[in-house]
């Protein structure tokens, strides 16, 4: 029986000071080119966190604007601040990077993450008032270091600088003397997202309601690697998340597949609890630091802000049939093999057309297609273009090119079976998932009946591979019918009605004895 | 352009001849198309790549150009490219590539 999507979380941390000193364009100028009119112009380019939290995509992330309604907002949405916003949103929330560095240190398990005591003192009461920080994640909070112990840190130690408006209000310290799987860069690049991934999991479970002893699995399918130098991606990101959020009865592994990770993790979820192995699943990831900024350069010679100043965050919950909520069809998945070929039109027939045969439906039949749904306010002025509504005219072409549609009807398809992207160019942030929450209330809502989720991956940037990657799922409106009501197998039926044969002939041979 | 796929062209224009080079692109704007086009004739426009300052000036098509489109199978080209090319605006990219081989081919 098809397994069930149960709700989903999405979460943004607001980090304007991580872009400059984490981000990999700006690292990387200031190796190339340290003295560039670019790394100096770039803080007065860095949004407050008013302006990020009014930004109409970081509304819809959190649920407070649907993709319907970002759509009717005029672009380019930089240009306008929401007046109806809020810092908490029916999905998630987004969080100011002060509270977020409290957050780093609840889930910094090594000691290795030190706040200065002023900022702490500032900072931990407005954390402690946070709806869904339990006794067990404020007992985590350590008290504040002398500014000083922060300096020599920095100056002597090789740490990473945590910073403030500026103003260096902490460090996270290397791991080891020689490994650089352990240095200070890598281990706060992993706090970073175990905590996004943290948050994501908390509001996950206010959203669900779900019991968290309930949970029996969390698979993470961020794009960062933990381990040391003899198992450099070791992993279990996916439990040292769980055991921060109080998942205390839940295992964990992570799945990494590039962007295409959160849709193959969400496939192996469902698999996971159709066959009956777990009832609950969690899928969640946290973001990356080293994404912080990525366009950066173009936003600031075109005079935008910077746009890319958030670490994002999501998680699902797949649950056994419970006859109410949106089903994953796990027996309809596309998937992008080995001999499939790399071109654009042998990806789309992979990934679209080549689950829709299987089920005997056209492209039409789909109501709402969520693709790779980056925000075209940060792609467009870096030249990368409107990247959703690429593959939406990529999937009406196909669609015409099978008949499944007129050509003149392109335009029309990609407005009626698409949306707006949304999503933060994380890399595995906007890989199909951003929908998965607005499409189980426009399901349940009766607003539509089916969605495809599409996830895709590069797997050329780790030089193993010049293969493409990308997998595909379908949600679908439940049929209705529960465990409960289907649970008698076929089987089982006619072993009771040999039974009752057998007893009526028995009863029937004694009457004639 | 991707600075390891300037320091192949580099390469194989050393290796083969630059007058025996074509370089046939497939990307999806008429804008990234001239870029990477200028970057393999007149040099890397980012100044970030291998091919900075060196003006190969290789001839270089996209695969929706006429002239490589008819050096096709059409079954091929049909299956391999139709798709996109409905929805690339091929005569900007066309305007576009047109543009920057009449300035720095050399071949």
């Amino acid at each position: 029986m098809n397994s069930v999507i149960k709700g989903a979380s999405y979460i943004l941390a607001h980090t304007p000071d991580m872009v400059i000193h984490n981000g990999t364009t700006q690292t990387t100028e200031r190796i190339v080119n340290p003295g560039s009119e670019y790394l100096v112009e770039l803080p007065g380019k860095l949004r407050p966190y008013d302006d990020a939290m009014r930004y109409a995509p970081n509304q819809t992330y959190i649920g407070n604007l649907t993709p319907d309604e970002l759509s009717a907002v005029a672009a380019p949405w930089y240009e306008q601040k929401l007046e109806d916003a809020d810092r908490f949103g029916k999905m998630g929330e987004i969080m100011p990077q002060d509270e977020f560095y409290i957050l780093m240190q609840v889930c910094d398990a090594f000691d290795l993450v030190k706040l200065e005591k002023g900022f702490v003192e500032e900072v931990k009461p407005r954390f402690e008032q946070h709806p869904l920080m339990d006794e067990s994640i404020i007992a985590r909070i350590k008290g504040g270091v002398e500014q000083s112990e922060i300096d020599r840190a920095i100056g002597e130690d090789h740490a990473e600088g945590l910073y403030q408006d500026g103003k260096l209000v902490g460090y996270v310290k290397k791991s080891h003397d020689v490994d650089v799987n352990l240095s200070a860069h890598v281990i706060l690049e992993n706090l970073v997202s175990k905590a996004s991934c943290v948050l994501s999991l908390l509001h996950l479970t206010k959203n669900t309601g779900i019991d968290k002893a309930e949970v029996d699995l969390v698979i993470e399918c961020s794009e960062e690697a933990c381990g040391d130098m003899n198992q450099r991606g070791g992993g279990n990101m996916a439990k040292a998340a769980a055991e921060i959020a109080g998942f205390s009865s839940a295992s964990g592994a992570d799945v990494r597949a590039f962007c295409a990770a959160p849709v193959h993790a969400l496939i192996h979820a469902a698999a996971l609890v159709a066959s009956g192995t777990y009832d609950n699943v969690v899928v969640a990831a946290g973001g990356s630091t080293a994404k912080l900024g990525m366009n950066g350069k173009d936003h600031a010679k075109k005079g935008l802000p910077i746009l890319e100043d958030v670490v994002g965050g999501f998680a699902t919950l797949i649950s056994k049939n419970d006859g109410i909520n949106p089903e994953l069809l796990s027996a309809y998945t596309g998937k992008h093999t080995v001999g499939s070929g790399s071109s654009p039109q042998a990806v789309i027939t992979a990934l679209v057309t080549d689950p829709l045969d299987k089920m005997g439906l056209k492209i039409t039949d789909i109501d709402r297609y969520s693709v790779e749904m980056q925000n075209p306010d940060v792609t467009k002025p870096a030249g990368a273009g409107d990247v959703p509504l690429a593959n939406y005219k990529m999937i009406a072409a196909l669609g015409v090119k099978r008949g499944d549609l007129e050509r003149a009807q392109l335009n029309d398809f990609t407005t009626e079976h698409g949306m707006v992207g949304w999503a933060p160019t994380q890399g595995h942030i906007p890989s199909g998932v951003p929908y998965l929450g607005f499409a189980r209330e426009d399901i349940l809502s009766g607003k539509i009946e089916t969605c495809m989720v599409i996830g895709k991956g590069s797997l050329f940037l780790g030089r193993m591979t010049n293969l493409f990657d990308g997998v595909s799922f379908i949600i679908r409106k439940n049929s209705g019918e529960t465990e409960q009501t289907s649970a008698v197998p076929e089987e089982q039926i006619k072993s009771l009605i040999a039974d009752a044969m057998r007893n009526l002939a028995a009863s029937l041979a004694g009457e004639g004895r | 352009m991707d600075l390891e796929n300037q320091k192949r062209v580099k390469e194989l224009s050393e290796q083969y001849g630059p007058e025996n080079l074509v370089v046939v692109l497939g990307a999806a704007e008429g804008e990234a198309a001239g870029l990477t086009a200028e970057t393999v004739t007149a040099g890397d426009p980012t100044y970030a790549g291998p091919l900075t300052g060196v003006q190969l000036g290789l001839k270089v098509y996209h695969i929706c150009e006429e002239e490589i489109k008819s050096e096709v199978d059409p079954g091929v080209y049909d299956e391999q490219v139709g798709m996109m090319e409905m929805v690339l605006d091929v005569d900007e990219i066309v305007d576009e590539m047109s543009a920057i081989r009449e300035q720095f081919t050399k071949y």
